[in-house]
């Protein structure tokens, strides 16, 4: 019996299919709790604040991890702001082409150190550029849950 | 030390039922196909044959299995594959009452470790125990193979259905 | 070998809960700032971040450790991760010294973390996959077989009864009444109390295993220039250690973990110590199931193979024992959170050695401890021996 037997056919070549069987269930956390909440209760942008390093986080946070500091103080924060960058997206998760191409860009928010990663909606791919002023478009309050889709989009100002 | 803990905000799992709680939630579809490799691959044909086979390392002399193209000791290749029985000695057990998610099972699973005749001493492989008395079994129980019918093999470790009592 | 001296300074940790609102991030900035509080140190004194955790799958974040680096003082800073799987706690606080021992960096913050409850319906599926995915997998395993299989072999060698490793749960979850971080603490609990639990896969019953966990625990660590500055008390590493065996699992003796023997060989030989049951006052070996700490006192010398048991009946275990052995209540008792539960234990040396245990101080002022913790494929050990 030889060690490097030959394969005589492509289906000897053994495969085993298999899956781990897990989802996860993410809390928002002390400061993701309350930045959902006020985006779903009250339809508003909120930011966490570092007087220590001048910093106004959003999405808000805990901590600053520039100075280790726990942040208490709550900022709300405008719900505008400058697309940083963006990309066209065409295909879904597996390879699969997308009807409608869609945009997904970084937004920094007007007035913090921060910023969102969503979708742009109300504007042409072609018409899409660095530096575009945008808003987030909430969802009617009946259909918020508290997420990030919560927002549906942000689109162009004016 | 109390000043060296931090509190953390304790939830129970009706908070999130209940809605009390924001949370997402996320499924990574994490589907794979493992390639079964040279020795395993070799291991999986005997298997489909009805046979159980490991291999013999050519420095130390220790006959594994599972097969494996190196051993692990030496750290040299091994090119000799050499029959085995399918029998064997039941080196540990359990008898287990619960799924991996921890769901109850009346009648248990019994996982073992089988020593292999034929194979070095100690080297077993981990199957399931069947046609016994979960309170009759024992370390050191001899045990043989239940094979599935040829026509229904498939080259997989399940071609072995359980061991049995000998 | 031209090594520096490396000491602890600092300590600080999360309680552990069952299932914590606060993110993986949020869990392991209370920890790094306890710490850092602990020792007057602030974020600038800190040069390099060690941050572990165990299987990405518990708290479902793909590289979690660099996810959550920036909660761990990692902004900014050279990060690094390590992985051995339960072994990772220790192991952790060993990459700590090989920062500061190599000369590399003089002060260092290292921050366990797990957040278990993010993984669902159970965190055993993130075990599953440690089973080979064409031999082992198929017969559709879970992990307490590894571990059930592991405690009877264990049994069968020595003729142990399933009372004589009952003992080590209760011992456990009675110190954890004491410990302020404690998930399930129990100061009345009793021998009949664990062995009427629901049996699970025999001979493991709910009682002998530890509780799912969310926590983080963090050390600061530094040289010894920066040591004396900052504290007079530093607990200072003797010897660190760690070893793999094969991860063919089922061609090894389960009735013995080699590879703790090897790690603690070498730490010891690093710390000088060659009478380990002399020279050794207090231990912490990792406890995720009743037996492993009778498993792993013998990989440590600490007791002859097949002793352990008769030791913890005679009390020598107790914290008022001989050798007290988890007094902090460990795995069984203050939870299970897998990474930050491995660097609690090192905590817990690190306090007692101090003198800093509060309710769960030991007697007779210990002068040296040994931390020890276990994982990947049942195979690895990681070892570290502190003294004062």
């Amino acid at each position: 019996m030889s060690l490097m037997y030959r394969i005589q056919h492509p289906r000897d070549a053994l495969v085993w299919e298999g899956e781990i069987p897990l989802f996860s269930r993410y809390t928002m956390g002390i400061a993701g709790e309350r930045f959902f909440r006020e985006i779903m209760e009250n339809g508003r942008l909120m930011g966490t604040r570092c007087p220590e390093c001048d910093l106004i986080y959003v999405p808000p946070r805990l901590y600053c991890e520039q100075c280790f500091a726990h942040l208490d103080e709550w900022v709300e924060v405008p719900s505008t702001g400058q697309v940083h960058t963006y990309t066209i997206v065409h295909a879904d998760l597996d390879g699969n082409p997308l009807e409608e191409p869609r945009i997904l860009a970084f937004i920094h928010i007007d007035g913090t150190d921060g910023g969102l990663v969503h979708y742009l909606g109300e504007v042409d791919p072609d018409q899409v550029c660095i530096g575009m002023c945008v808003e987030a478009v909430f969802k009617d309050k009946a259909e918020r849950k508290g997420g990030i889709l919560d927002i549906a989009y942000f689109r162009p100002v004016g | 030390m109390k000043e060296h803990v931090y509190e953390t905000v304790y939830l129970r799992e009706k908070d999130f039922q209940e809605g009390r709680v924001l949370f997402e939630t996320w499924d990574p579809n994490a589907r794979y196909a493992w390639d079964a490799g040279i020795a395993i691959g070799r291991f999986l044909q005997e298997l489909k044959a009805g046979r159980l086979v490991g291999t013999r390392c050519a420095n130390c002399g220790r006959v594994m299995v599972p097969p494996r193209m190196f051993c692990e000791h030496c750290f040299v290749p091994i090119d000799e594959f050499v029959p085995l029985e399918d029998t064997g000695t039941v080196i540990t057990f359990s008898l287990c009452y619960v799924t991996w998610d921890m769901v109850r099972i009346e009648e248990p699973q019994i996982p073992a470790v089988i020593g292999i005749d034929g194979a070095s001493p100690g080297m077993g492989i981990m199957h399931l125990l069947g046609e016994v008395d979960p309170k009759a079994v024992k370390i050191g129980m001899r045990v043989a193979a239940v094979w599935k019918p040829p026509e229904e093999r498939e080259g997989a470790i399940t071609d072995i259905l359980y061991f049995k009592p000998l | 070998m031209g090594r520096n001296r490396v000491a602890i300074v600092g300590a600080g940790m999360t309680k552990f809960v069952r299932r914590a609102q606060e993110t993986a991030k949020e869990l392991a900035w209370k920890a790094a700032s306890k710490a850092l509080e602990s020792c007057e140190l602030t974020l600038d004194d800190i040069d390099a971040v060690v941050v572990d955790t165990a299987p990405d799958a518990f708290d479902g974040i793909h590289m979690n450790a660099e996810y959550l680096s920036d909660g761990a003082g990692g902004w900014g800073k050279p990060v690094i991760r390590g992985y051995v799987g339960g072994g990772t706690g220790v192991f952790a606080a060993i990459q700590g010294w090989y920062h500061v021992a190599s000369g590399l960096f003089d002060t260092v913050l290292v921050v366990c973390e797990e957040k278990m409850s993010s993984c669902q319906p159970h965190p055993q599926g993130a075990f599953l996959t440690i089973f080979d995915h064409t031999t082992e997998r198929p017969l559709k395993p879970n992990l307490l077989w590894i571990f059930a299989l592991e405690m009877n072999a264990y049994m069968s060698r020595y003729g142990l009864s399933k009372k004589d490793i009952a003992l080590v749960a209760v011992k456990n979850k009675r110190n954890a009444a004491d410990h302020p971080a404690a998930l399930l603490g129990d100061p009345d609990i009793t021998v009949e109390d664990i062995l009427n639990t629901e049996v699970l896969a025999w001979p493991v019953q709910r009682g002998d295993v530890s509780p799912i966990s969310d926590g983080a625990v963090a050390l600061v660590m530094c040289a010894e220039h920066v040591a004396r500055r900052v504290t007079d008390k530093p607990v200072w590493v003797e010897g660190v250690g760690w070893s793999l065996d094969t991860a063919y699992w089922t061609n090894r003796d389960l009735s013995y973990p080699t590879y703790v023997e090897e790690a603690a060989r070498m730490a010891y030989k690093m710390a000088g110590i060659t009478e380990p049951r002399k020279q050794i006052h207090i231990a912490e070996p990792y406890d995720p199931f009743d037996y492993k700490e009778l498993h792993h006192l013998e990989g440590l010398l600490l007791f002859d193979k097949g002793k352990a048991p008769e030791a913890t009946a005679l009390g020598i275990t107790q914290r008022d024992g001989d050798l007290p052995v988890c007094p902090s209540g460990g795995l069984l008792g203050v939870g299970n959170p897998i990474a930050a539960a491995g660097l609690m234990k090192v905590a817990e040396i690190f306090w007692q050695l101090r003198g800093e245990a509060g309710a769960r101080q030991v007697p007779g002022q210990p002068k040296r401890g040994v931390a020890q913790a276990w994982g990947d494929l049942m195979q690895v050990g990681t070892v570290i021996v502190l003294g004062i």
